[in-house]
Formats: C-alpha cells, sequence, structure tokens
C-alpha cells in the first residue's frame, strides 16, 4: 500500500497560554518570508469554529495549522500533494516539516510541542480505507518508522474504529524527546521524494 | 491533488443519476481537453463555472502579503495553463455545491464532511442561496469531488455562470402555520426541470428564483429575486386551485430592485411553462455585452413590467408542449416529510440543561403539526466542520426521518423535532458546539465570503461579522429586547452577496484614500426590511473605517433603545429620525487619523497585513458570456475528441458514431442561428443544414467549396450503416474539418451580423 496524502499532528503541551489571534499575523509573516519548504498562499481563520481547523496556513503542496479538532489543539500538518518514494520516506518527510515548524514556532511563540503524543492520518478514504486491513497492512512500516523515531524508547499506536473516520492512528510514547532529538533520528529521505 | 482521483472515476455509483454521471464526464473531458490545449481559456472559464468551480482569491498568482506584492509560484505557471482569464491552474478554487430549497439528507452531510476533510479546509460553509461552499479546492480534484456528491443524489450543474442558480425555498415549507401550501414540490420541479434546459444556456448573467409559502415572512425573501413565486391559493369555478403570484425582476447588487408584480395568480400548471417562457425571453432579449445591466432586472426595467409580460405571453403561446410541464403534479406528495417520533410535549418537570431556555427562545419554532418544533441551528458564518457535520447527520437520524434544510441566513434547520425530544436535542447539538441560542437576532450575523476568498472582496466582511458577533454575543443577555431582533447583514462589497439591503443593519465594503495609503470601510445601510419577503431595502448613510462599524452598531441601537416609540420597528424609526441626524450621529467616526495616529485602522478585520485594495481581482459571478453557438461548438469538439479515443481504442463502430454526431452537433448549432429550436433529430437537422447552410452556399469554403459540408451531408446518409476501421478512421478526420468549418461559418456570421433568431419558428 502506498501511503499519500499523510496528516501528522503534534499536539500543545500549553494550550490555555497560547494566544491563538496572533498566529494570523505569524502566518502571514511565514508566507512574507518563505518560511517553509511548500508554497505557501493564504491564511484563513477559523477560530469561531467549535473544535474546528483553528487558524491555518494555507499551501500548494501542504497546509499547516494551528488546528483544533476534538478540542485538542495540535501542529496540523496536512500534505497534499502526492509524493514518491518508499512509506518510510513519505513518513518522514511529513515529520519533518511538521517538526521543523515546531521547532519553529517553540523558539519564536509562545507554544510547546507535546512529542509524547502524536496522531497520523491518512486523508484518503479511497485508498485507506479506516479498516483492520488497512492497519494490518500498514501496520509493518508505521513499527518500523516509530521504532527509528522513538530511538528505541517504548510507544504504542492504536487505530480510531469509528467507521467514518478517515484511517487515523493514535501514537502515545512513554518519553517525551525534544522536536530537535526527533528531527535527528528521522529516517533520511531521498531526493526524489517529492512528485 | 488526491492520488484515487481517478478510481473515483471507475467506482460505480448505483444510487447516482445517470445524467448526473454523464454530464461529470462531459466535463473531465473538457478538463482534459484544456489541458492539452484543445479549448479556449473563456470556454473553459464558463463551463466550469457551470460546474460550480469558482475562482477564488489570489488565482491570479499574486498576493499582498503586507509590503508587497509576492508572485506565488505555482507549478502551473511556468506551463500558463489557466482555468480562464489571468486564472492559475494550480490556484485553489472554491466549489458550490446546489442544495435545491436547502433540502438535505443525513447521508448528505456525511458526504459533505468527507470532502471537507479530504480535499477542502476542514470546513463545509453555508451560503445566502442555501448552497454548500467548499473552498481551497484544486481544479483537478473537482471530477473525483462531483460523483462522490452525485453518489447521494446532489450536483454542481448551474451552481455558478450565466445559469439558473440553486432554486431557493422556505425552509419552514411544509410545516409552516403561514403558508398557502408546502412549496417545496413545486421548487423541487422546477429544480429538475430548469437544470440543463437548453432554454436557460443563453443568459446573458445569472438567474435567481425563490419560493415562499405567504408573503409576510422573510423565509423566502421572493422581492430580491429575479423570479420570485409566493404560494397562494384561489377558488375557480368552486374549486379551490393551487398557483403562485409571481413577481420578477428583482435583485439587489449594485442598484438594487424590487420585483414587480408579473401576475397575481399563475396557475400550477402554468408554473413551468410560465417561467421556461420569461426564460426564452431573457435569453433572447436581455444584454448580452455589458454584464452591469445584464440581469433580467434591467431588462423589466426598460421594456416596462407590461410589455415584458405582453413578449412572454406571446412566447408561453407558440412554446412546444412539454410533458414535465405537469407530470410532477400527480406525484406532489413524493416529498412529503413523516416524523420519527411520536408528537410529544416539552416536559415540564425535566431539569432543564443550562443555556437551553435562551436557545428555545429563540431557535425553536412550533410547526403547524402540534407538539412538533423545527430546531435551527445557528452557524457562525455559516461554517460547519466535518465531525459536526457527522453529528448533525446522527441527530437527524436519531430524532427525525433526515428532514434538514439549510437556510438563506447561513443556518441550518432541523424539522419534525416531537417537543418531547427538545431537551435531549439541545444536548446533543450542545456537546458538539451547535447549540448556540440566538437564531434570527442581532447575533445571527449573515455575511458573504469577503475578503477571505472573493476576488472581488473589498473589505474583511467575514472579519467585521465575526467581530459584531463576539461583542454582542458577549452583552446579549443585558441586550435591550428591540435590539435582539434586529438583523445584521455584511457584504465584502458593493455586489450584496450578504444581502446588505434587506437588514436593519447593512453594510459593505467600500475603500477611502488617506494619504499614501488606503483604508478599509465600510457603507452603512439603514432600514432594510427583512420581512415580507424582504419588503424594502435600506438607505446607504455614509462610510465609515472597518474597525469602527462596532461604534457604530452600539450608537445606533442605543439611540433606538433611547428615543424608539412604543412599537416602533428601526426602519420606521430610522425614517422618523431622518438621515440627516442619522448621519451627524455617525459623523466624527468618518474622520480618518493618519497612519501614525492610528495605524490599526489601515488593517482590516481578521487580517494582520496592512490593508490593500490590490488583490482584487476579476469577479466569475456573472461567468463570461460565451454564446450558445459556441457552446454547441465545443460539444461538437468534445464529441470528436472522444471518437479519437474510441478509435485508439479500436472501438471503430463507436468512434465512426461518434464522429458523425460531432459533425450533426457542430451544423446543429449553425441551424440553431437561424432557426433556435430544430428538433435534434438527424433527418430534419440535415434538412435544415441544406437548405439553410448548404444549397446557399453559406458553407461553403473560399478555397473547399462544398466539401466539408458535403463530408457530412455523406456521413448522415451512412449513418445507420457499420464502419469499418478505414471508415471510422476517415469519418473521424472528417468531423475534424467540418467542425473546423462551422467555427469559420460562425465566425462570418457574426461579422455579417446576418444571424436572425426568432425563438419561436
Ligand atoms: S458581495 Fe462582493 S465580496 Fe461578497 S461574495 Fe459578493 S462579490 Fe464577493
Amino acid at each position: 500500500m502506498n501511503i499519500q496524502h499523510i496528516n501528522v499532528k503534534f499536539y500543545i503541551q500549553n494550550p490555555e497560554s497560547v494566544s491563538l489571534e496572533s498566529y494570523n499575523k505569524i502566518f502571514n509573516t511565514w508566507i512574507q518570508t518563505h518560511r517553509t519548504e511548500e508554497m505557501l498562499v493564504d491564511v484563513a481563520d477559523y477560530l469561531h469554529v467549535h473544535h474546528g481547523p483553528g487558524i491555518m496556513l494555507i499551501g500548494h503542496e501542504a497546509n499547516y495549522s494551528l488546528d483544533n479538532t476534538e478540542g485538542r489543539l495540535g501542529l496540523l500538518y496536512n500534505r497534499k500533494l502526492q509524493e514518491n518514494g518508499s512509506n518510510e520516506e513519505k513518513l518522514a518527510q511529513a515529520f519533518r516539516a511538521v517538526l521543523t515548524a515546531a521547532q519553529i514556532l517553540e523558539k519564536e511563540n509562545d507554544l510547546q510541542i507535546n512529542t509524547k503524543e502524536v496522531q497520523v492520518i491518512l486523508n484518503d478514504r479511497f485508498l485507506f480505507p479506516n479498516t483492520e486491513e488497512t492497519f494490518k497492512t500498514l501496520k509493518p512500516d508505521f513499527k518500523n518508522f516509530f521504532d527509528k523515531l522513538y530511538n528505541g524508547d517504548a510507544y504504542t499506536f492504536e487505530r480510531n474504529t469509528e467507521s467514518r473516520q478517515r484511517f487515523i492512528l493514535d501514537v502515545k510514547a512513554d518519553s517525551a524527546p525534544s522536536t530537535e532529538s526527533l528531527l535527528e533520528h528521522l529516517p533520511a529521505i531521498a531526493e526524489s521524494v517529492h512528485a | 491533488m488526491k492520488a484515487s482521483n481517478p478510481l473515483w472515476q471507475k467506482q460505480v455509483f448505483e444510487s447516482a443519476p445517470e445524467e448526473f454521471i454523464r454530464e461529470i464526464e462531459t466535463y473531465e473531458t473538457e478538463i482534459q481537453l484544456r489541458k492539452q490545449g484543445k479549448m479556449d481559456e473563456k470556454v473553459f472559464a464558463e463551463s466550469r463555472l457551470r460546474r460550480g468551480a469558482y475562482g477564488q482569491r489570489y488565482d491570479n498568482g499574486q498576493r499582498w502579503d503586507g509590503t508587497e506584492t509576492q508572485t506565488l509560484p505555482f507549478p502551473s505557471s511556468s506551463t500558463e495553463l489557466t482555468k480562464g482569464m489571468n486564472t492559475v491552474w494550480d490556484a485553489p478554487g472554491m466549489q458550490r455545491i446546489k442544495v435545491p430549497y436547502g433540502g438535505m439528507n443525513p447521508k448528505q452531510l456525511e458526504v459533505m464532511a468527507d470532502l471537507a476533510e479530504e480535499y477542502s479546509d476542514n470546513i463545509a460553509h453555508v451560503t445566502t442561496r442555501q448552497d454548500f461552499q467548499l473552498h481551497f479546492i484544486h481544479i483537478d480534484d473537482t471530477p473525483a469531488l462531483l460523483r462522490r456528491l452525485a453518489s447521494v443524489g446532489m450536483t454542481t450543474r448551474e451552481a455558478c455562470g450565466n445559469s439558473v442558480r440553486n432554486i431557493t425555498g422556505c425552509p419552514f415549507s411544509g410545516v409552516c402555520s403561514t403558508e398557502s401550501f408546502d412549496v417545496t414540490p413545486y421548487a423541487d420541479a422546477l429544480t429538475f426541470f430548469l437544470l440543463g434546459h437548453p432554454d436557460i444556456q443563453d443568459f446573458g448573467r445569472k438567474f435567481k428564483i425563490a419560493f415562499s409559502g405567504c408573503r409576510d415572512e422573510a423565509c423566502g425573501l421572493v422581492n430580491m429575486h429575479d423570479m420570485g413565486a409566493i404560494g397562494v391559493k384561489r377558488i375557480i369555478d368552486g374549486v379551490e386551485k393551487r398557483g403562485f403570484e409571481l413577481y420578477v425582476g428583482g435583485g439587489l447588487g449594485t442598484v438594487p430592485h424590487q420585483a414587480k408584480l408579473f401576475a397575481d395568480f399563475v396557475s400550477e400548471e402554468e408554473l413551468l411553462p410560465t417561467t421556461q417562457a420569461i426564460s426564452r425571453v431573457f435569453a433572447r432579449l436581455g444584454e448580452k455585452k455589458n454584464r452591469n445591466r445584464a440581469r433580467v432586472k434591467f431588462l423589466v426595467a426598460q421594456l416596462g413590467i407590461e410589455e415584458f409580460k405582453r413578449l412572454v405571453t406571446e412566447e408561453r403561446a407558440i412554446l412546444t408542449e412539454d410533458p414535465r410541464w405537469t407530470a410532477y403534479l400527480s406525484n406532489l406528495n413524493k416529498l412529503d416529510e413523516t416524523p420519527l417520533r411520536p408528537a410529544g410535549k416539552l416536559a415540564e418537570d425535566t431539569p432543564r440543561p443550562e443555556g437551553f431556555d435562551n436557545w428555545y427562545k429563540t431557535n425553536i419554532w412550533n410547526q403547524k403539526q402540534e407538539n412538533y418544533s423545527t430546531v435551527t441551528i445557528a452557524l457562525p458564518l455559516g461554517d460547519i466542520t466535518p465531525n459536526q457535520l457527522r453529528a448533525l447527520a446522527d441527530i437527524a437520524r436519531t430524532y427525525t426521518n433526515g428532514t434538514i434544510r439549510t437556510t438563506v441566513d447561513q443556518n441550518i434547520v432541523l424539522r419534525w423535532i416531537s417537543n418531547a425530544d427538545l431537551i435531549e436535542v439541545y444536548s446533543a447539538l450542545k456537546a458538539v458546539g451547535l447549540g448556540n441560542a440566538g437564531a434570527g437576532t442581532i447575533v445571527d450575523i449573515t455575511s458573504c465570503p469577503g475578503t477571505d476568498t472573493c476576488k472581488l472582496g473589498i473589505s474583511a466582511s467575514r472579519g467585521l461579522a465575526g467581530e459584531l458577533k463576539k461583542r454582542l454575543a458577549e452583552k446579549s443577555h443585558t441586550l435591550d429586547e428591540a435590539v435582539q431582533d434586529l438583523h445584521i447583514k455584511v457584504s465584502g462589497c458593493f455586489n450584496s452577496c450578504g444581502q446588505h439591503h434587506i437588514s436593519d443593519l447593512g453594510f459593505f465594503g467600500v475603500s477611502r484614500r488617506s494619504g499614501n495609503y488606503t483604508v478599509p470601510h465600510f457603507q452603512v445601510v439603514l432600514g432594510g426590511e427583512w420581512t415580507h419577503n424582504g419588503g424594502s431595502y435600506g438607505l446607504a448613510v455614509g462610510a465609515v473605517p472597518a474597525k469602527r462599524i462596532p461604534e457604530v452598531v452600539e450608537r445606533l441601537t442605543g439611540r433606538y433603545v433611547a428615543e424608539r416609540q412604543k412599537g416602533e420597528h428601526f426602519k420606521e424609526f430610522i425614517q422618523r429620525v431622518g438621515k440627516v441626524e442619522i448621519k451627524k450621529l455617525i459623523d466624527d467616526l468618518t474622520k480618518l487619523p493618519t497612519h501614525d495616529e492610528d495605524p490599526s485602522l489601515f488593517t482590516d478585520w481578521g487580517d494582520s497585513r496592512e490593508y490593500t485594495i490590490g488583490d482584487i481581482g476579476v469577479g466569475e459571478c456573472a461567468g463570461e458570456v460565451v454564446s450558445h453557438a459556441e457552446f454547441g461548438l465545443l460539444a461538437a469538439e468534445r464529441q470528436a475528441f472522444e471518437a479519437q479515443i474510441a478509435l485508439d481504442e479500436k472501438q471503430y463502430q463507436r468512434a465512426g458514431e461518434l464522429a458523425y454526431l460531432s459533425m450533426k452537433q457542430a451544423v446543429k448549432t449553425l441551424v440553431q442561428e437561424q432557426f433556435y429550436d430544430v428538433p435534434d433529430d438527424n433527418d430534419r437537422v440535415a434538412e435544415e443544414f441544406r437548405t439553410r447552410f448548404y444549397d446557399t452556399k453559406i458553407f461553403w469554403d473560399e478555397y473547399a467549396g462544398g466539401k466539408f459540408g458535403h463530408y457530412y451531408l455523406r456521413a448522415h446518409e451512412k449513418s445507420n450503416e457499420s464502419y469499418s476501421p478505414d471508415e471510422a478512421h476517415r469519418r473521424v478526420e472528417e468531423a475534424l474539418l467540418v467542425i473546423e468549418a462551422a467555427h469559420t461559418c460562425y465566425g462570418k456570421l457574426l461579422a455579417t451580423k446576418n444571424t436572425v433568431k426568432p425563438f419561436g419558428i
């Protein structure tokens, strides 16, 4: 199964002290200064929506957002464009993107990332139906990837079994490595990963 | 772009209406043609608009970043592939989805949720025409998205462009105590009668239709429509008959017009043919070149209502009988709704959850069916998340037979809720953030997309609406009752999509210069009437910087509370106090400080960038005016393209047949320039072509003479024969030449202006 359209969400450690309104300006500055690898297009503000997508930085290849789905604020990376490469490489690409953004936000702004928990979503119901079969097929790839990411530390993952949801994997680690350390342990990505 | 897009094409949707799927296949072919450079960008633009695929802000590849205008380097920019004039292929766009009269079911809500997650930005948006919209969609994703909608009976066809837009209707039809009768089946019948109808393909601009069950309430907003129908009953020969008070020529936009009474009683049997006749007169006589004057309101104003009526009556008299005009009347009950749960009373002794009483006061409407209520879900700015849509689908399934409507004030209504279930329903809605009170009150603010996503937006209507809502909600419990009932509506520009003319306090985006800077403003429009189907329009009293509009609301409502006479409505208050006095009240707010004195005024609500009007693009609201003939010739090209594919796939019979049909389509298009209603019969088209274009040598080529016409006529003679591979090849080659010749001939017709178009022949 060729994984595509990976979404990765790292939760925010200190949601109550994050001034979400200020991210309109922050994300606009990111567009101005070409802060990400992806081409950035616009900022969309949905802070008025209950448990909604929060504040979004819309890009061509991917979106970044401070997402509040299910009332849990997190930094979400949503890869829209297809990619080449192995599943491990594609996971590594999405994690690298979100962790790099997380690092910037941690350094320059008021949020801290909770690295103990991460959610991975495969955003295509046709290719990745939310079934046990998909889970079984992809489990070795995920295991392989998270073994490396958490560098031998204990972790568990679980599939969200609500049938109408997309394929969602909730990963919980025992330790809370820094974003730097997670970035260091990411598997290497070949140049050809981007389609 | 989704990796699964081509796979959805192979997915068999048994539930999808065949014509919806055919239409999507046609669209998909057009996307391919455009990508191969075989379709003109202007024609493609109008064609995608007619599938609801709209442009979005910054799709010209430019965006002001607060200090300078950046070029957005979309990959397709390098190939210069566009999806319309100055519209970059890869730039995200908006997809509008038609929801006739707002009627939806739980399955449709669930599909909307999936689409918002997979293709859009995790938000589905209810519009002021009861449609849904998804933003930030890649054009390549649209065919798959359309297929998934078709699988639950939804279409985007003619959601935009110069066509009949979504037909709206009261969300309370069938359950409302003030209605004459349920207008739902009529709105439904007219929707599907007009969808793709040849007589609506040649409009100079859009045409909006609304249905209402009564005169006095606001729900249908008939007065502001190109055509509005209010259900009325009349005794004729001792028998009660259903019919419609029919209005034409209403509209908001830059120059608002109140609709004129066309007929005080159009019987139910005459509703469809009368609308068809109106459409034909509009297509024939409506302005085509100047889109600012191309709505039917200008035609009615120019001709006068009596002359317009005379022309429509004349047109009606010569229409060919269509069985669909009345077929639906034998099955009017097909859309009747029934309750799922037994009628019951609201339990007096059950403890009420916090917030219930306020919600009950504003969001519940008693149905005419005793002990049932409608529940309005007040959506903030019309936005709803995928998880909320799913939760709503569950609630609708648990408490109703899936009876859901969207509303023109960007909310959703659940119908047939037993009063005994109201507390449970409230708790279920509240749990997912959908239990907000205040539906239909001052906090329930309507707004168009404005500068958030609209190419024409001047000011941030959503930003302002959100800010006003926040401030008013904070003190909603202390607001005077008279103020609570006021309506606020905001448009991002004079085009009035937020319907600001028909609200008590309306605002539309404008800008003003201050030194070297431009400052976002809103024009203040006061005293419009929401009830009586949008009974009268408000008047502009002055432009105020966007950031000071909350202060305007504060002052005006304060003055109203302090000085209103007993029972005096806001509209009457404004009239009594007078524009001069009102203007004085806000005059100081219109004075601009310098940028140094107060830089905050130089940004807009919800947008941290310093303000510019440089991002305003060319609107697609009206679409491109593409003639009927251009569309006809495009259809011929599409068929020829499909014939080529069939040839590649060695399906020779199919290739030959398609090639012949493409020639027929091309020549029929020319014939229609002289004889619009030529029947779609192969022999008849050939005969008309021969006498009108071949024998007269109008179709003759300067060098090749009658050769291309002869190709077609010979293909017609042999059209019942089978095709060998060679013949199929030849026929495809010939088809391409005939289509080219048809283009040339059409060009000549235009140049000599010798096209006569008597519709009724
Ligand atoms: S009113 Fe203006 S800004 Fe608002 S949607 Fe219409 S065209 Fe766009």
